[in-house]
């Protein structure tokens, strides 16, 4: 993108602290982030990490301990919920029992003295959008868990706000619907241009869905990137670890710089960027994705890998290699499938910029 | 296997024996006695004469004047209207008091919760007359109130705010009396309440009072309907504010029901009193499940 960016959303320092009577609990760490207008930004994390209580404390649940958020230039950390332009669609859906989808979907426009004909237009147009028009005089409880679901959506999205907050909201659906309901919200966000602040611990969710992802473990943001730049160079072993398969090689430093070398404990030498700090002889943690190691037949007097477990995947097989302490997971491609069996010795190679040092 | 037996109906209806024998003389029984009695003449003496008569329910619009006949007579309906009227006006001001209290309490912790709900109880380990004094105590001159207002300056001496012997007195107590009525029923359904439908109507613009009017009051809805009945209609028949507070002045129903009883030796008119006034409760009772129904109906419509 080459326009200027816009700043929808700045969080500068913020910490939340919940207190009970003898307890404290640091539920948010001095986290920084800026979210674009037009984005559909993620935060990614495991359950309790503080991501739920990042996007309550926008839309205003939860008093701020420390530090500031901007909305659109403007410090929103003193407004009540009611007074910020953003909206929300909750986990469980929260729909009113006793209102119809309409009266739902109205309820926000209502609150904000709309004209009826505006509110009327709005709300069609909205149930329209999600495809619920027809079901606009039914009661929640009469509606399956997807149609809540777009309900939700709707009513989030009627008083057109400035950001819309989703707090894991396909968690409830079964795999299918969740899977249809991805393109769905990626598509919404596209042709409504609002910016969406989406909370999930799925990483599969995170990754098809983001321009950016924050990826937040026990309250600090441990990185902030795209779905690609999360998945190829993750900044920690956590992120590593938390989205998509990740081996851990460990070895020392032979020579730091650029061109870096590394000797792996099972006695291969990779060839990468090894960060200055790193000395000579120094414990290093190479990472590398199970995909991008390719095996190659070996002899036993050669080698000392040998495949200890075959699991067959259909459209491919990840196999495990198992040398002294070390354990290596490994893809195998479809074409390699018919080649190698458990209990063969095997040489591994790794192809340039496929590894990096972590730690 | 069948371990009950062949007879399951009949089973049933056995086991369930000693509930009805129960349920029987102790609630259907007296009911009946009533309605009995109601229908009778009545003996001076009191008791009644053992003799078909309409006299009770005729005296509860027509009376008999000096020269036998019989005339239109108001003033039972006149009391009738009365005891409506503040039933009615004591329900409304417990529901404005127990609401917001029921409120509160709701949204406390747990612990403090239990203490509120347990204090809310309290009143119902005395008896209701010993309670009712202690308001004599408060209202009446010389009273807590009156002394306070003495020591304050805001009233001289010798007179009197007259607070004892009014139609507020008895409101007071009428309130005082079945004020947990009101606030247990409406907890129960605050209690019940989603709190993440509150944070949703905040988010989506609504500010205190809204909340209010749009959410909480829709969602309590049973609790207010249920409240109101259980104030009402013992307010209706309430004899112990209205004696001791009212002072027996202005009659009302319960107040007149159970003078009948004991110093006018007119069973018949008190039963038949009685009955009209359970006839007026059942009135209410059927309006309230139409209501219901219709709100059922309403919330799950196909």
């Amino acid at each position: 993108m080459t326009q200027k960016k816009v700043n929808a959303i700045e969080v500068k320092n913020v910490t939340k602290v919940y207190r009970s009577s003898n307890t404290e609990t640091r539920a948010l760490r001095n986290a920084n982030l800026t979210i674009y207008d037009n984005e559909f930004f993620t935060l990614l994390g495991p359950s309790g990490c503080g991501k739920t209580t990042l996007l309550r404390l926008i839309a205003g649940f939860e008093d701020i301990t420390e530090g500031s958020i901007n909305l659109f230039d403007q410090e929103i950390v003193n407004l009540p919920p009611n007074k910020r332009p953003v909206n929300t669609v909750f986990q469980q859906y929260s729909l009113f029992p006793h209102l119809d989808v309409y009266e739902n979907v109205a309820f926000g426009l209502r609150r904000l003295k709309k004209d009826e004909s505006l509110t009327k237009k709005r709300t069609m147009e909205v149930l329209e959008l999600v495809q619920m028009k027809d079901y606009a005089t039914r009661k929640p409880n009469q509606l399956s868990g997807g149609q809540q679901q777009r309900v939700a959506l709707a009513r989030a999205l009627a008083p057109e706000p400035k950001v819309l907050l989703l707090d894991e909201p396909l968690s409830a659906l079964d795999l299918k619907l969740r899977q249809a309901m991805r393109y769905e919200l990626k598509t919404l966000q596209r042709e409504t241009g609002i910016t969406f602040v989406f909370v999930t611990h799925d990483q599969e969710e995170a990754l098809t869905m983001s321009d950016r992802i924050a990826v937040i473990n026990e309250g600090e943001i441990q990185q902030i990137g795209e779905p690609e730049q999360i998945y190829e160079s993750p900044s920690n072993k956590f992120v590593a670890n938390f989205i998509g398969e990740a081996n851990f090689l460990y070895g020392f430093c032979k020579t730091n710089g650029e061109n870096g070398l590394c000797e792996l404990y099972t006695g291969h030498s990779i060839n990468l960027s090894v960060p200055s700090h790193i000395k000579q002889n120094d414990k290093v943690t190479i990472f590398i994705r199970p995909e991008r190691i390719k095996i190659v037949k070996s002899s036993k007097d050669k080698s000392q890998l040998s495949i200890s477990e075959f699991t067959y995947l259909g459209n491919a097989a990840t196999i495990q290699l198992k040398s002294n302490e070390q354990i290596i997971n490994v893809n195998l491609p479809i074409e390699d499938l018919k080649v190698f069996k458990k209990g063969d010795y095997v040489d591994i190679e790794f192809p340039k910029g496929s590894a990096q040092v972590i730690d | 296997m069948n371990i009950q037996g062949e007879n399951k109906t009949q089973n049933r209806i056995y086991s369930l024996l000693p509930l009805w024998i129960v349920v029987g003389i102790f609630m259907i029984g007296p009911l009946l006695v009533m309605a009995v009695v109601s229908l009778m003449e009545s003996n001076v003496y009191g008791g009644v004469h053992f003799k078909f008569s309409l006299s009770g329910y005729r005296q509860i619009l027509f009376d008999t004047n000096l020269f036998d006949e019989i005339e239109f007579n108001p003033a039972y309906l006149i009391i009738i209207g009365r005891s409506f009227m503040l039933a009615l006006v004591a329900t409304f001001i417990s529901l404005l008091i127990g609401f917001p209290a029921a409120y509160f309490i709701s949204r406390q912790s747990n612990r403090v919760k239990n203490i509120l709900i347990f204090l809310v109880t309290i009143p119902f380990w005395t008896n209701l007359l010993i309670r009712t004094f202690a308001w004599i105590i408060i209202l009446g001159k010389g009273g807590v109130i009156e002394s306070s207002f003495n020591f304050f300056g805001l009233l001289d001496e010798e007179s009197s705010l007259n607070l004892m012997y009014t139609n507020s007195a008895i409101l007071i107590g009428l309130v005082y009396s079945y004020l947990p009525l009101m606030v247990l029923p409406i907890y129960a359904s605050m209690e019940k309440m989603d709190l993440r439908l509150l944070e949703a109507a905040t988010d989506l613009y609504s500010n205190r009072i809204e909340l209010i009017r749009k959410i909480i009051l829709p969602l309590s809805m049973p609790g207010i309907i249920g409240g109101s009945i259980l104030v009402f209609v013992p307010c209706l028949g309430a004899f112990i504010a209205p004696d001791l507070l009212g002072g027996g002045k202005k009659l009302l129903l319960g107040s007149l029901i159970q003078f009948q009883f004991s110093y006018a030796r007119n069973w018949p008119f008190g039963a038949a009193m009685a009955m009209f006034l359970l006839a007026l409760v059942i009135l209410v009772l059927i309006f309230n499940a139409r209501l219901n129904r219709k709100h059922r109906e309403y919330a799950s419509q196909k």
